[in-house]
């Protein structure tokens, strides 16, 4: 009863949120209203005894990607006026766009399969169960080439994506600590002993 | 007595016995955070060769109490222009998560809210949660010193994270545990040399300075930076919303250093395990050890000169990224041999 309650609530604040996303018109508020859809979804993933990975969802998707996000969104002049530019001249085609959209998640995500009849509900874990164990272990062992895969992707693109943003410059003055740290009081500074000029 | 209000509740009992826990979890919190800036004002003045203040009260005793009611007092400027429910929010997103995170933080064997397995993870995710205040109050309030100030913090904070997750991946893997009980109970056995910080002490230092780093605490106060940026991201807060600022940055504080004591420095158990050290219960030496790592960041405060902000990405990616990496190598080596102890 009081489950079936919360997952109401958070299903209302995430479709709601959601929908904000891509309605308000300030960029700032749309990245936060994200920021609440991310952590209502991992609400729902708690009442799935899916710890793991609803902690996750805050940590990585909360904690560090919308944190840059939003650090992209502020620092960014965004002129909202131009931004709406012919809306109307770009409507039937994303119009027909969201339709083959919709169509496509119906297809795939269906009452057919995804319904009670073809999935069944989950059955509630016995005490005890660690949710990260089972996955550390499904990656490591059945799923271990797939996951391998999918890491050596993500690095290829964290090394390209530095690659591309690399940029040196010619005459740029950065000071390089070591160099720094290595200073030594006898090679910058000459004690000259001098008689003084009056007795 | 128990009984009496289970039969008048009745249905919500469980509800209501949680809040109830909560409310004794949080009250002691925030008095405790309350007392740490007079203990902050007290160590950095006897530091300073200062008294520090005494005159509220006897020996000054009663002088968060004053600063508590004139704060109150104050009147609440929100800038013309300003977004004004951001502006609002903002210290709310900065303490809730300072709070929340106290959930799962066991004080002893028994006593813990909410004795989740994924612990640490948990609390890694409520820190990192953190942020947001600080971001949202330098947006929110319409002033470039403040959104340099929220900039400067999120970039610090993010790349602080990183270290900070590593060194609990050590943790990890010497304790087999996510929940942070399990975590206490696998350094139990012999004295402090079966706590985890001698086999991660690089870990363990690293931790410690990320701490210092994602609370915004001298030396690596950026964000507020005064001498450069006026106060930073709250330069335009005044009265009860700046203080819940004050209150989110000090809980943080306390919660790192209850993170230390726990997951480096045995948490409840004590240093010896033999009278008169068995004697002392174990919720009085974790408060010892939360103490002793709270003095830490006031020295720190005292001591060190603020970093400049290309030194603190220099520490923060250079210097500590590697040195958790490698030392989790190790620790993974170390443990397959039979020289590993813990």
């Amino acid at each position: 009863m009081i489950e079936a309650l919360v997952f109401y609530f958070f299903s209302a604040v995430l479709v709601a949120s959601s929908l904000a996303v891509i309605t308000v018109r300030n960029p700032v508020h749309a990245a936060l209203f994200l920021v609440l859809a991310f952590f209502t979804a991992a609400g729902i993933w708690i009442l799935l005894e899916a710890e793991f990975l609803a902690i996750v969802l805050v940590l990585v998707y909360v904690g560090a990607v919308m944190v840059l996000f939003l650090f992209v969104v502020m620092m960014l002049d965004i002129n909202i006026a131009k931004l709406r530019e012919g809306i109307w001249a770009w409507l039937p085609f994303g119009a027909l766009l969201a339709i083959v959209m919709v169509i496509e998640m119906w297809v795939v995500l269906g009452s057919e399969r995804f319904g009670l009849a073809g999935t069944i509900a989950p059955e509630g874990h016995p005490a005890g169960y660690s949710n990260t164990r089972e996955l550390g272990r499904l990656i490591y062992t059945h799923y271990v080439y797939p996951f391998e895969i999918a890491a050596v992707i993500l690095l290829v693109a964290i090394v390209s994506a530095i690659a591309l943003t690399l940029r040196r410059r010619k005459g740029t003055k950065s000071q390089i600590a070591s160099e720094q740290l290595a200073a030594r009081r006898e090679k910058r500074v000459r004690l000259v002993s001098m008689t003084s000029g009056k007795e | 007595m128990m009984a009496y209000f289970q039969g008048l509740f009745g249905e919500s009992w469980p509800l209501v016995w949680t809040l109830v826990k909560i409310v004794v979890l949080t009250l002691p919190i925030m008095g405790t955070v309350a007392y740490l800036t007079l203990a902050e004002r007290k160590v950095i003045g006897y530091i300073q060769v200062r008294i520090g203040p005494n005159r509220v009260g006897p020996r000054g005793l009663l002088q968060p109490i004053a600063d508590a009611v004139k704060i109150l007092l104050k009147e609440i400027i929100i800038p013309s222009s300003a977004n004004k429910f951001l502006f609002i929010l903002a210290p709310v997103l900065a303490i809730a998560p300072a709070l929340v995170a106290w959930a799962v933080v066991p004080f002893s064997p028994e006593l813990v809210l909410s004795n989740i397995d994924a612990g640490l993870l948990f609390i890694l995710a409520a820190t990192s949660m953190g942020v947001y205040g600080v971001i949202v109050a330098g947006w929110a309030s319409n002033s470039k010193y403040a959104f340099l100030g929220a900039i400067r913090s999120s970039a610090q904070i993010v790349s602080y994270e990183i270290a900070m997750g590593f060194a609990l991946v050590g943790v990890l893997m010497v304790s087999h545990s996510l929940n942070l009980g399990e975590i206490v109970k696998g350094q139990a056995g012999g004295g402090f040399w079966n706590w985890y910080f001698i086999p991660l002490f690089p870990l363990f230092l690293v931790y410690l300075i990320s701490g210092v780093a994602e609370t915004n605490r001298a030396p690596f106060d950026v964000a507020e930076g005064e001498t450069e940026i006026v106060a930073g991201f709250h330069v335009e807060y005044s009265g009860m919303t700046f203080s819940v600022f004050y209150l989110a940055e000090y809980a943080n504080m306390i919660l790192v250093s209850a993170l230390c004591a726990l997951m480096f420095l045995g948490g409840w158990l004590p240093p010896f395990n033999f009278a008169p050290f068995t004697w002392i219960p174990g919720f009085l030496w974790l408060l010892l050890k939360i103490a002793f790592i709270l003095f830490l960041f006031l020295w720190f405060r005292a001591t060190f000169p603020r970093y400049r902000y290309d030194q603190i990405m220099r520490l923060g990616w250079k210097v500590f990224i590697p040195v958790t990496l490698v030392w989790i190598v190790v620790v993974g080596a170390w443990m397959q041999t039979p020289l590993w102890l813990w």
